[in-house]
């Protein structure tokens, strides 16, 4: 493990401790396509990070490597001071680390409630058998997650469509029940893939409040992906910039703007 | 007005995840119970028992455990009939091997088996999906009726090659065999169908429902979100194989009273496909209602003709029913994937707003 940087507390005053997670060198490749080639940055413990650059630049495959989706041929994981061996997704996700989808994945079968509850299948151990006979544990188990379910409902603001199908729903309510059921499951580290993507400026604007809510009051650590400039760079604490597979730049919102290679590969240069 | 919710308001979440959050609903319920346990037992011929009680309950516990894997777990199998086979055979062996053993404990045992074989054959499921899959049960099919056939120690070395239920005796009552009563039968099998939908009602609506259902809906998502795919999936067949070789079990001992191994052939597997699909995948009350449609229209087919002073042959009759049933298969597959039971639905959400729609 590298030197742990100091904690400091941000100009809002949000506490950011140590690393939480540190990805080193790595590569990702499918087939003769080299996905991501030897990237490396950390995760602090408290913070928001934001992955940003053009299409195709890696950073939904950067975020399938976090949550253990993919495998990358070279490098390694650090969660939580040690190395992560090669693990199931599902695995990954029992550590504490939870996700939305670039296109919601949400179980359209279902309530709203019960997709949110599906989150906290991962805190639910009562054995098949209570589960039968609906007694003791199970039940006991069913209501306390309930009433977890229910405060994450208050706090994003569902009630009214709680015992709605998903499949009835706008799509700016579904990406916000997916990130319901990703807060659900009470992660360590969240990951938000694209969160405002097609969504209208109020829609937006409700989605940034949601984030920067969840970050604040649970302390969750956060890394996104996002398009919207003014988004990225209201919201996070540091942004990696990617492009074609390499890391173009990291660091404060500020420190990206400002740099050549970045404004070159994805602001844009101005051509006069 | 007659299915008003307002004004029931929950106070709990554990009023609120009762079984019956509305009151109508469990109301509608009790008097099906009451039916089902007293007034059709006082009133049902020899004729009603054999051609529409029992066969309608056993079915109906078939399809249920077809529907815990196809209908929520979203795992197509087309072996149903054999593992049904299993459960008659394991059942018939238990019997004979050991007299004394109670009847109703051989028949839960018996599933035990079937359990273990739909878990071996579930495997592939964690490579292969949809069609594939159901290729691959189709080779148990195929395999485990083969066994039945070959391997003379499941059928005690009998020289027809059958099974022949003997009398069984329960609590001083004769429950299987050429003594029993239809009665005494029926009973018999509304018990355990009773017990084993509730205990399927408590899985599905609980977290093992909503992890076969999280894997159906979107399998990718599931694992991501924590679902160990393997292991939900081969619960699924577990508890799937269980209640199909219950019904297996009492298929031979409560209804047919004797098995030869093409009795578990394809066609059986198909026709409790049909009930899951004409009833509604992913539903409880569907294969109840798939059930009673698939094995009274026969009936009524023979019947009504009858009474009405028309004389038609009874092959006629077989083949008015096949063509009936696969026009509603098909009628159900374009119009109303979710059966029967999703028009109950239907239904249900207009009664509860009727006649103020607003």
């Amino acid at each position: 493990m590298k030197d742990t940087p100091a904690p400091y507390t941000t100009p809002d005053g949000r506490q950011i401790g140590g690393v939480l997670m540190e990805l080193r060198n790595i590569t990702l490749r499918f087939g003769g396509v080299e996905a991501i080639k030897d990237i490396s940055f950390d995760i602090r413990e408290g913070e928001i990070r934001a992955i940003i650059g053009p299409n195709g630049a890696g950073k939904s495959s950067m975020l399938n490597v976090i949550s253990g989706f993919y495998h990358p041929q070279v490098g390694e994981v650090w969660f939580r001071g040690a190395k992560r061996p090669a693990m199931k997704p599902y695995e990954v996700a029992r550590q504490g680390v939870a996700r939305t989808f670039q296109n919601i994945a949400l179980f359209d079968g279902m309530s709203v409630l019960d997709n949110i509850m599906t989150g906290r299948l991962t805190h639910m151990k009562a054995s098949l058998l209570s589960q039968a006979i609906w007694w003791g544990a199970a039940e006991r188990e069913e209501i306390a997650n309930r009433e977890r379910v229910e405060k994450i409902i208050d706090f994003l603001e569902i009630q009214h469509i709680r015992k709605t199908p998903v499949g009835r729903l706008p799509y700016g309510l579904k990406k916000r029940v997916e990130l319901a059921r990703a807060l659900a499951a009470e992660p360590m580290l969240l990951l938000l893939d694209e969160p405002m993507a097609g969504m209208n400026v109020e829609e937006k604007e409700d989605m940034c409040r949601f984030v920067l809510d969840v970050n604040d009051e649970f302390g969750t650590t956060i890394v996104l992906i996002e398009h919207d400039m003014g988004v990225v760079m209201d919201l996070s604490d540091r942004v990696v910039v990617m492009d074609y597979g390499k890391k173009i730049g990291d660091g404060t919102p500020s420190e990206v703007r400002a740099n050549p290679a970045v404004i070159d590969a994805y602001l844009g240069v101005a051509h006069d | 007005m007659l299915y008003r919710t307002a004004g029931q308001f929950k106070t709990s979440y554990r009023a609120d995840q009762a079984l019956f959050p509305v009151r109508q609903d469990a109301f509608l319920l009790g008097i099906i119970l009451i039916f089902a346990w007293a007034v059709l037992p006082l009133t049902a011929s020899e004729f009603a028992y054999q051609t529409l009680l029992i066969p309608v309950l056993i079915y109906a516990l078939a399809a249920l455990g077809l529907n815990i894997l196809t209908g929520y777990a979203g795992q197509l199998s087309l072996g149903t009939g054999a593992f049904m086979g299993v459960g008659a055979y394991a059942c018939y062996k238990l019997i004979t091997i050991f007299p004394e053993i109670n009847m109703a404990v051989a028949v839960l045992l018996s599933g035990l088996f079937s359990a273990a074989v739909g878990v071996l054959f579930g495997l592939p499921s964690l490579r292969i999906k949809g069609f594939y899959l159901a290729i691959a049960t189709l080779a148990a099919q195929f395999f485990l009726v083969w066994l039945f056939e070959k391997w003379g120690w499941l059928y005690n070395y009998n020289a027809s090659g059958a099974i022949q239920v003997p009398n069984v005796e329960m609590f001083g009552i004769w429950v299987a065999g050429p003594l029993a009563t239809s009665t005494a039968q029926y009973y018999f099998v509304l018990g355990i169908v009773t017990l084993l939908t509730l205990v399927a009602i408590n899985l599905t609506r609980g977290s093992a429902g909503r992890t076969w259902k999280a894997v159906r809906d979107m399998d990718i998502a599931a694992e991501l979100i924590g679902i160990n795919l393997m292991k939900a999936k081969l619960y699924a067949f577990a508890i799937s194989s269980y209640i199909v070789g219950v019904a297996g079990a009492l298929f031979v001992f409560m209804w047919r009273g004797a098995a030869e191994p093409n009795l578990f052939d394809i066609d059986l597997s198909f026709r409790v496909l049909f009930i899951a699909i004409i009833g509604g995948l992913g539903s409880i009350l569907g294969n109840y209602l798939g059930a009673i449609l698939i094995v009274a229209l026969p009936v009524l087919l023979n019947t009504v003709p009858d009474a009405l002073g028309l004389t038609i042959k009874s092959a006629t009759v077989e083949h008015v029913n096949v063509i009936i049933v696969g026009c509603l298969i098909i009628f159900f597959l374009i119009v109303e994937p979710h059966g029967l039971a999703r028009l109950w639905q239907l239904i249900r959400e207009k009664l509860m707003l009727w006649p103020f729609p607003h």
